[in-house]
């Protein structure tokens, strides 16, 4: 029973932080078109930047939402600056529509380089604001920590958030009707450049929450060529085509179907077949259900 | 104060879409252009809306330079464009569809009566405002596209194929309703139609377009008298 539960808590905790990264893949493939590479790398330079404003202020709570909006600035940049430019260029030829991919994926490398040259290819570490040790029930100790609560509290704080934003705000039906139909939008009167950054911005915020709340959540632990800030951005492309591409709630709900089965599989079967489980899944959806497991709009209108 | 158009050539690539079309509209004024497909009939409305560019030539609406600006200014100016089929967001609901029509409007007082008069004149609308725009029939779903395009308070209202691929009692329908918005609310309209017989019915004027150059312009019961356009357009 305790191990049942215990499993469940695992796949919240991870799934939430995944959900996080996946909602960020959505929403710059949903503004742009683009699959975003560099959002590991985003987010692990916003999480270094959240190192060092958690060095400078001592505090971990003021330098969170700092390091969000570092991390949405960034990501606006990115799109103005580089991706922008790149979607008016290739617009014909054989790479047409690949070129900023590729270009993103370039920027991951170029961002992991400048971490390594800024802050050295060592480790740093952030001190956890909260104990990372499992509620105490009598004898049994259960896997979620005061830490996990905190991760937990924030993620569901911040879907609450852009839930409220996309469904209730102009500023989210410009990004719904800017993101399904770029044309009704501009002739309806949205600026559709300004919406695509707009997007970014958000999606380099959800990015850098993800990429800190995961370092303090694990380890504490920060290196240019960190393997958890690859799995992260591999775990939330994965929950993202679980949930279609195009749906937030799908990215969630892809977020926690990922997280549950990587749990079973940790708990019942065996850890070492987590990544292999991982990807087989993203292997199934894709030939089974390539339109995501919510995506039932296969065919949508141009 | 016209819509005026004069001299304009718009290319798409290498191929020349429209040759110098010229023509002006009256405010108040009900215009349809009229012409077989790939006549240059859309071009020439998403060149008047910002949507493509012209190469020269210049067109104005009151002050207004249509060419220069993108469709979010010149729907800020009043002018509205309702695109090629159905131009609705299929995955927002009717009334996302129609709030989205006003989003640019700071009066959002202004915004809710326009909704309004919206739903009055299309009660359908109204008894569907929670519904998602794709589960609507295509009639419905041309009248929340003219919806959407009125919510944005339009002087000048641009209406591509609002006929296109509706059943015969719906045509009619629609088209009775676009003169109603004409007569009752002064705004200026330009139609384009492959429709000819329909349109002309209901328009002041019009626009005989053929390989986008225009071929004749005059009073729409002119038109509908005049031998050349009845055989080549009319049918009859």
């Amino acid at each position: 029973m305790v191990q049942f539960i215990n499993m469940l808590l695992i796949s919240i905790g991870a799934g939430s932080i995944y959900a996080l990264m996946a909602i960020a893949m959505v929403l710059v493939w949903r503004s742009t078109r683009v699959i975003n590479f560099a959002q590991a790398g985003m987010a692990l330079l916003s999480t270094y930047i959240g190192y060092e404003l958690i060095q400078k202020t001592g505090n971990f709570w003021l330098s969170l939402p700092l390091a969000m909006v570092l991390g949405a600035l960034m990501s606006a940049l990115v799109e103005i600056l580089l991706i922008r430019t790149l979607i008016k260029h290739s617009t014909s030829g054989p790479v047409a529509g690949i070129v900023p991919i590729i270009a993103t994926l370039g920027l991951l490398g170029l961002i992991r380089a400048t971490i390594g040259f800024i802050w050295g290819n060592q480790d740093v570490q952030i001190q956890p604001p909260l104990s990372k040790v499992g509620f105490t029930f009598g004898a049994e100790t259960i896997a979620l920590s005061p830490m996990n609560v905190l991760v937990l509290a924030t993620v569901l704080a911040m879907m609450l958030v852009l839930g409220f934003i996309f469904q209730r705000t102009n500023l989210g039906l410009a990004l719904r009707a800017s993101a399904y139909s770029p044309e009704i939008a501009q002739l309806a009167g949205i600026r559709v450049a300004a919406v695509r950054t707009i997007g970014w911005a958000i999606a380099g915020a959800a990015g850098a929450a993800a990429g800190l709340l995961q370092t303090v959540n694990g380890t504490g632990a920060l290196s240019p060529d960190s393997l958890e800030f690859s799995l992260l951005l591999t775990f939330g492309f994965i929950a993202a085509v679980i949930g279609g591409l195009e749906s937030l709630p799908g990215a969630v709900l892809g977020a926690f179907v990922l997280g549950l089965v990587l749990a079973i599989t940790q708990i019942y079967i065996s850890g070492t077949l987590v990544f292999i489980v991982a990807f087989l899944l993203l292997l199934l959806v894709l030939l089974v259900r390539p339109q995501g497991v919510i995506g039932a709009k296969v065919g949508r209108r141009a | 104060m016209s819509l005026s158009v004069k001299d304009l050539v718009v290319d798409h690539g290498a191929i020349r879409a429209i040759t110098e079309v010229s023509f002006t509209v009256k405010p108040g004024e009900l215009t349809a252009v009229i012409g077989a497909n790939g006549a240059g009939k859309s071009t020439l409305l998403r060149t008047l809306s910002g949507l493509n560019k012209a190469t020269s030539g210049s067109a104005t609406w009151k002050e207004h330079n249509l060419l220069h600006g993108k469709p979010e200014h010149h729907v800020r100016q009043g002018v509205s464009h309702v695109s090629e089929g159905k131009s609705v967001v299929a995955e927002l609901t009717v009334e996302e569809n129609l709030d989205l029509g006003a989003i640019w409007r700071k009066n959002k007082k202004e915004a809710q009566e326009s909704k309004a008069r919206v739903v009055e004149l299309f009660p359908r609308l109204g008894e569907r405002l929670t519904q998602q725009a794709d589960t609507l029939s295509g009639g419905e779903r041309q009248m929340l596209a003219i919806s959407r395009a009125l919510m944005s308070k339009p002087q000048l209202l641009l209406l591509d194929e609002p006929s296109l691929g509706l059943a015969p009692l719906i045509v009619e329908q629609i088209f009775q309703t676009i003169r109603g918005i004409v007569d009752s609310m002064g705004v200026t309209v330009v139609l384009v139609e492959q429709n000819a017989m329909g349109a002309l019915k209901i328009a002041d004027s019009g626009v005989v377009l053929n390989l986008g150059k225009v071929v004749a312009t005059a009073s729409a019961a002119e038109l509908i008298a005049d031998p050349a356009v009845r055989a080549a357009y009319l049918g009859y």
